[in-house]
């Protein structure tokens, strides 16, 4: 096995487009050192890019946030600006592994690790973020929901990596949230995973919503259905009902370890409801 | 010698201290030496194959590739561990465990192992093992294993305890019953009856420590193993029979001890290891991964039990039944038996029966876990008796007063109850302030009683006073909730010394003489039963050493608050002699001081414990969190209290966990589903509240400090009060542990369609 630290992302993407099959990017490493433990893995090469100027930093442009692919979750709960553009997005960040993981850990390695039930995820789906996609021949924007293709894989092509995560600027009167169903209270997986992206008028009719589920499908669900319900109400009961009917309907669970059909379908829209409300306040509406 | 361990009620000095433990700063800095901290020069690395099936006839193995891998030393397959049980069922399962012989019996069950120069060779070598396998149908559920189109896993188990005989094979291996009287005049006269069927599911003892060994075989037939046991002499024994080793010749070390629970009782790797080092003749490292230890040692029975409780309108029972069956791996055991044991053990019944039938299947063989086997009897007693008391209208704590077991009761399991303390913790859970603090919306109390036997058996023990005067005991019983604190304590209780002056150890086997393993809550109780007898041997000494000194008649010296005193007036005005005094002089009037003590510690007392729970479940999503939990136990004298209240804390939480979330879930295929802590869920600090307690002392009169074993009775209670405490939040008895959030939501679903 071969390590390597390059310090440009030219080289980082050369050495993995050039390299043999087994090959891993290494950021903060809380999903890739723990399968090394596997007696079944195997690696050629690990391409490890916290040395690239960048990876680390958190900037804020005139268009929203740049957050580099080595940035771990507790930098961007320490940003406040960015807690106060999207805390839905940093609260699912901080709600990976466990406070050592969220020391290390990465939002882009939660995106290109492609679990159904990354906690990031649909979080940075219901905030229309874009992944920055490096590659031996420059790089190209994707929207986020178009990274993971199913469990464990990507859309990413051979010698591409994801170098930043970009997320908009909020319009004004603007809220996300997720939340999440585990069993316990941290240090664990999401059964089911539902983040809600709201803006608001003055009035505080919704006029603008995102809904994503996770660990309810095979990848990351955006909700049209759920968008639709909820804009131009202000989350009467009615509404969060059918919010809620939208969400568990979307949803295309299996029965496994972590949860039923069954469960994960109606504590969806459980989720969904009480995500919606607090998505509504946070965007200012009462 | 003989030793009286009559309890005589004494006032204290050191015991019921709470000095600060001995191993503490290593532990928390790292320095203490676990199973897997031991190292040998030359030392290999070993690994196991393991199937990948849960039922399967190995039809031929073939380790002539692994073989040529370099770095490879030793490659072995059963055929090197050769059959020399003698027809000892229970030594030829933990053999056929070891090392599958002819077919494997479980998804992790061992099929060959490697001894390499380092890791990497040694898997590289395990891919290039060859087996052959024909897979054979498989059975994990305990219900569908006893169903008559079940696969029969073992052909040569015919139920035993039947009449008449069995003529066909079967998945039941044994058929126990326990009770008196006549349950069906009993039922008779009840006025209600409540009669349910109930489940729990599979659990690890979750120890955090893997299995781990150093094994060194040498050429000239003796070998050393240092493990992270429960019990070293019991493994020596094993290895050595299993090794055909003189037993004497294998000289066992046991390592400090992450965590056992009952799960390092029994020997995993340990003979595997053995054999790799013979055949290798260099020293082996084995160390289990996470994944290996759910899959290849420990877990409890998983069980399915059914309960018939009935009583008059005046809340006394009058009959009480329940038949439970146990799994217990693929290979037959006892386990079924101690779940019909301690079934009504708490209360006094005229009419009472248990049936208890151990049941096979494809998982792995069921380990002892704390208390075994009584967790699971006590939730499904408890949750009838808690529904029966709803029946007739009483409150749940009043009806088990009611019915209580106290001196004198003849238990449902047979012997005539000694002094007790079930009806005290009931009596103070009743008064208790959280039985009457007020609850939550979406809040429910639960509360239940349980029982455990305890043992006191074989031990050994060793005590000597240095020149300086300071004392080292070397015991043979492993530290594993705290005995070295508490025998320093008896010890400077004894001898009247301080405990700064007391050093206890964990002797090697061939250092000592046989100890009994830490198991059965025995480990303070028996040990401090031989410290006492070893402490009074060598005050023996150091009076006859106090007379030499003054030359007085030994008669006239008489031992007090740690000094050896000149009796009367007649020897004048003789300063009393310590410990340190008549240390000091050891040279010159005999050499050095010793006591040392063998027993058979009978006795042990057996042990009670009632739990109150407060739980909160959101019923849109059936999360549950423990919001109150109170511990109220007997320790007949607890000795170092912040100890006992660690037990006791520590049964709760493991109990809490199996309750709410704790399950082995396989698959279609047999294969277990969730080997690691991310999907085998025990509770982590912040899914705990903290766990109240509160110690009841009813001196056990079989010991002479009173001292009970309180190790395991307080993961007893937890199942049941938990799951009485989630059914009266909920509204809908919950009859399958453990009561997840989805088994709690498709509850709620189904009671509302």
């Amino acid at each position: 096995m071969r390590y390597e630290r390059p310090d440009t992302m030219q080289a980082a993407t050369a050495l993995l487009a050039g390299a043999e099959a087994k090959s891993f990017v290494l950021a903060g490493g809380t999903d890739l050192l723990v399968r090394m433990q596997n007696d079944d893995f195997e690696a050629d090469l690990i391409v490890d890019i916290k040395a690239i100027s960048g990876m680390a930093k958190v900037t804020e442009t005139d268009d929203g946030f740049v957050i580099g692919a080595g940035v771990p979750s507790v930098a961007l709960f320490e940003d406040t600006a960015l807690v106060a553009a999207w805390p839905g997005v940093v609260e699912a960040a901080n709600l990976i592994g466990s406070t050592q993981i969220q020391g290390r850990c990465t939002i882009v390695g939660n995106l290109c690790n492609a679990s159904p039930a990354a906690d990031s995820v649909p979080a940075l789906v219901a905030a229309g973020a874009v992944a920055q996609v490096a590659g031996p021949s420059g790089t190209r924007d994707v929207a986020v929901i178009d990274i993971p293709t199913g469990p464990g894989k990507t859309s990413l092509a051979k010698g591409e990596i994801i170098q930043a995560i970009l997320l908009p600027k909020p319009n004004a009167r603007t809220g996300d949230a997720y939340l999440r169903f585990i069993p316990r209270t941290e240090m664990d997986i999401a059964v089911v995973g539902v983040a809600v992206n709201l803006t608001l008028n003055e009035d505080g009719t919704v006029i603008a919503a995102r809904v994503a589920l996770g660990a309810v499908g095979p990848k990351v669900i955006l909700v049209d259905t759920a968008a639709k319900a909820v804009i131009g109400s202000k989350l009467e009961d009615v509404v969060l009902q059918a919010l809620s009917e939208s969400c568990s309907a979307a949803c295309t669970p299996i029965n496994d370890k972590r949860g039923t059909v069954a469960f994960r379908t109606q504590v969806a829209g459980v989720l969904a409801r009480r995500a919606a409300q607090t998505a509504y306040t946070r965007a200012g509406g009462k | 010698m003989s030793f009286d361990a009559t309890n005589s009620s004494k006032s204290f000095k050191s015991v019921g201290t709470r000095p600060l433990r001995p191993d503490g700063v290593d532990k928390v800095t790292g320095r203490a030496r676990y199973g897997a901290d031991f190292n040998m020069p030359g030392q290999l690395v070993a690994r196991v194959l393991r199937s990948k099936h849960a039922h399967a006839k190995i039809k031929s193995i073939d380790t002539s590739r692994a073989e040529t891998v370099k770095g490879v030393k030793a490659v072995v397959t059963a055929a090197d561990l050769p059959d020399l049980t003698d027809g000892d069922p229970a030594l030829f399962a933990v053999l056929d465990n070891c090392m599958a012989r002819n077919k494997a019996m479980y998804d992790g069950h061992a099929i060959a192992a490697v001894a390499a120069i380092d890791e990497k060779a040694a898997k590289a070598a395990l891919k290039l093992i060859a087996v052959d396998y024909e897979i054979l149908p498989h059975v994990t559920d305990v219900d569908a294993a006893t169903l008559p189109d079940a696969p029969v896993l073992n052909e040569a188990i015919f139920t035993q305890g039947v009449e008449p005989k069995s003529t066909r094979p079967s998945n039941i291996a044994n058929r126990t019953e326990f009770g008196h009287g006549d349950v069906d005049v009993g039922f008779s006269h009840a006025d209600s009856v409540v009669e349910r069927s109930y489940k729990t599911e599979q659990t690890h003892q979750g120890y955090i420590e893997p299995h781990a060994c150093v094994a060194n075989c040498n050429p000239d037939g003796t070998a050393e193993l240092w493990v992270c046991t429960q019990g070293h002499f019991v493994y020596r024994q094993v290895c050595a029979d299993l090794l055909g080793i003189e037993v004497s010749k294998l000289r066992v070390t046991s390592s400090e001890i992450g965590g056992g629970f009952g799960g390092k009782t029994h020997v995993w790797t340990e003979p595997v290891a053995l054999a790799l080092s013979r055949k290798a003749n260099r020293p082996v490292k084995l160390v289990m991964s996470r994944d290996e230890v759910f899959r290849a040692s420990g877990p409890t029975s998983a069980t399915s039990i059914d309960v018939k409780i009935g009583a008059n309108k005046d809340g006394i029972i009058t009959a009480a039944t329940a038949t439970l069956r146990y799994t217990s791996g693929p290979y037959a055991d006892m386990w079924a038996e101690l779940g019909a044991m301690t079934s009504f053990a708490c209360y006094d019944l005229e009419n009472v029966k248990t049936v208890g039938l151990e049941v096979i299947v494809n998982r792995p063989k069921v380990a002892a876990y704390r208390a075994p086997s009584a967790p699971m009897a006590a939730f499904a007693v408890e949750s009838a008796i808690d529904e029966l008391a709803q029946k007739i209208g009483m409150n749940p704590v009043d009806f088990r007063i009611q019915n209580v077991a106290s001196e004198g009761t003849q238990s449902s399991y047979g012997p005539i109850y000694g002094p007790i303390g079930i009806g005290p913790t009931l009596e103070a859970a009743k008064a208790h302030p959280h039985m009457s603090a007020p609850l939550g919306k979406n809040q429910g109390r639960g509360m239940a009683c349980g029982f455990w036997f305890n043992f006191g058996g074989q031990t050994c023990t060793d005590l000597n006073i240095s020149a300086d005067g300071t004392v080292t005991i070397a015991v043979g019983t492993v530290d594993v909730g705290g005995s070295r604190a508490s025998l320093s304590l008896i010890a400077a209780e004894e001898l009247g010394l301080s405990y700064d002056n007391i050093k206890a150890v964990v002797a090697d086997t061939s250092t000592l003489g046989y100890n009994d393993m830490t198991d059965g809550s025995r480990g303070t109780f028996s040990t401090s039963m031989a410290t006492i007898s070893a402490a009074r041997n060598a005050i023996e000494i150091m009076r006859h050493r106090a007379a030499l000194m003054w030359d007085i008649p030994l008669g006239d010296v008489y031992w007090e608050d740690g000094h050896a005193h000149a009796a009367g007036t007649k020897h004048g005005n003789l300063a009393p002699l310590s410990v340190k005094d008549i240390a000091a002089e050891a040279g010159k009037t005999g050499g050095p001081i010793a006591g040392h003590s063998e027993l058979v510690a009978d006795g042990a007392g057996v042990s009670f414990a009632t739990h109150i729970c407060d739980i909160d479940v959101d019923p849109e999503t059936g999360s549950s969190r423990v919001v109150r939990y109170t511990v109220i136990q007997d320790a007949g004298k607890a000795v170092h209290p912040s100890y006992v209240e660690g037990q006791y804390q520590g049964g709760a939480a493991q109990g809490i966990g199996w309750a709410l979330n704790e399950e082995y879930i396989y698959g279609e295929d047999g294969r277990l589903q969730n080997p690691g802590f991310l999907d085998y869920r025990i509770p982590v600090c912040s899914d705990l509240p903290m766990i109240d307690t509160q110690i009841l002392e009813i001196p056990n009169p079989k010991h002479p400090y009173g001292v009970r074993g309180v190790g395991e009775t307080s993961i007893v209670p937890p199942l049941a009060a938990i799951a009485n405490a989630v059914s009266n939040a909920v509204g809908v008895r919950m009859t399958h542990i453990p009561v997840s959030p989805p088994r709690i939501l498709a509850a709620l679903t189904d009671a509302k369609d």
